[in-house]
């Protein structure tokens, strides 16, 4: 039994593993349906909105033989001022896994410490985003075979999106090439990158000019136009940070674009029928490596 | 012609505090034990190690472990010599721990423990502190 809370508390073995588990549950979701978690109870405590991490983490659960509680924060005692400790506390003895996604950071870590069964981040604030960057990992993997030595371009609000900062550390610690492209005032947080210098020895190079030539996976995420407090100033940032069919042109062929959804106006609709997009591959993923998840937290 | 304070008899001097931090360092102490008897704020003294230091000097007062790792987060020179009888009969260079906790506050407005009641832990890694929850970041001079 085991908490799945921030990407910093793996190592790269226990990753891999993670990811291992996640390429047998989908060969195993493919002959049917499984029973590796029957007789157990699954709750999703979702305190703010989600559709992929919530819906993929129910599926999976269901893949898996579990049952499902949900946990509607706007119908809960929550809503009356129910402290989320005494929700923790209660949920824990309801269930035999809490997945969390809260807009506290620190709300997983809190939780933790206070349930006796396995706790899962599924988004906590601007922190950590664990099983997105599990997911993103894999999708990776499986796309190009390998991530170390690869170019890797994160492009966006890397200062706001809380994937970036779990992903940039993952393909750090796989020896991926990484490119940090933003707006100037949207660059990610300096306190990650001395971090991966640091730990990895990884030296991801920042720009605000995209440049694909020699991309082999393009990460993107929405610039948040409600961060700014001047709306033409964010059009136009957005139009700065498209990823269209033009800027696709002179990309290689095999370029992944990827994107932890949902996409707004950063990759217009004639994108996704085109072999560059591997975005709905990579949410489709989350299946199986939350099917991992979900069985290595409890039975593991 | 030098300044002259009194000797303590019962209580804590603490000494080779960095200039300018005696003030902050005479805050701690009194936030956490009331100054009811004779205190001493000395500043700027010239001093062969630091140049200029602050002392602290507070009779009657006794300070623990967890202010003194509070104070060795603003003054990591100071040492703290507890006086009894009017001797000195301890003393010791405050040590910032790897660990501190339940003695700080989270600076990050959207961290769990701003919310919650919930028991602070900080990690130190170089001179930074990091928060066991929103794993944040922090410089000593960011916390209240």
């Amino acid at each position: 039994m085991q908490d799945l809370i921030s990407i910093r508390d793996l190592d790269k073995k226990e990753i891999e593993l993670y990811l291992k588990e996640a390429s047998r549950m989908e060969k195993m979701l493919s002959s049917g349906q499984l029973s590796l978690l029957k007789g157990c109870i699954v709750a999703n405590m979702f305190f703010e909105p989600s559709t992929r991490t919530n819906m993929s983490f129910q599926a999976a659960a269901k893949r898996l033989g579990a049952k499902v509680l949900t946990f509607h924060h706007s119908t809960s005692s929550t809503a009356k001022g129910e402290t989320f400790a005494d929700t923790v506390r209660m949920m824990d003895g309801y269930a035999d896994a809490l997945v969390i996604r809260h807009s506290m950071e620190g709300a997983a870590r809190f939780a933790a410490d206070l349930a006796s069964n396995p706790v899962i981040n599924a988004g906590d604030g601007g922190n950590q985003h664990p099983t997105q960057t599990l997911i993103d990992l894999y999708t990776i993997l499986k796309l190009k075979g390998k991530i170390e030595g690869l170019n890797v371009t994160l492009l966006g609000d890397l200062k706001h999106a809380r994937t970036m900062r779990s992903l940039l550390y993952g393909l750090s610690m796989f020896g991926a090439e990484v490119t940090l492209c933003s707006p100037e005032q949207l660059k990610i947080d300096p306190e990650i990158i001395s971090e991966v210098k640091e730990k990895f020895g990884a030296k991801p190079t920042q720009t605000s000019k995209i440049d694909l030539a020699k991309c082999d996976v393009l990460y993107v995420c929405r610039i948040q136009k409600e961060r700014f407090s001047d709306p033409y100033e964010a059009e136009r940032m957005q139009k700065e940070f498209r990823v269209d069919l033009e800027l696709l042109s002179n990309a290689p062929k095999n370029l992944a674009v990827l994107h932890p959804l949902p996409k707004i106006d950063e990759i217009p609709p004639e994108l996704d029928s085109t072999q560059f997009a591997k975005y709905f591959e990579q949410a489709k993923n989350g299946v199986p490596v939350r099917m991992a998840v979900l069985y290595r937290c409890i039975r593991g | 012609m030098p300044l002259m304070v009194k000797k303590i008899e019962e209580g804590t001097v603490m000494d080779h505090i960095s200039a300018g931090m005696g003030i902050k360092v005479l805050q701690i102490i009194s936030a956490k034990y009331p100054i009811e008897k004779s205190a001493a704020l000395i500043i700027n003294v010239p001093s062969k190690k630091l140049g200029k230091k602050d002392i602290v000097k507070l009779e009657g007062v006794f300070v623990d472990e967890k202010t003194a790792n509070r104070i060795s987060l603003i003054a990591p020179n100071a040492t703290m010599n507890i006086i009894r009888r009017g001797k000195v009969v301890d003393k010791h260079k405050v040590v910032l721990p790897k660990v501190l906790s339940d003695l700080l506050k989270c600076p990050n407005p959207r961290c769990i423990t701003r919310f919650e009641h919930v028991h602070t832990t900080f990690f130190v890694e170089g001179g930074k502190l990091r928060c066991k929850h929103c794993e944040r970041t922090f410089l000593p001079e960011e916390f209240e």
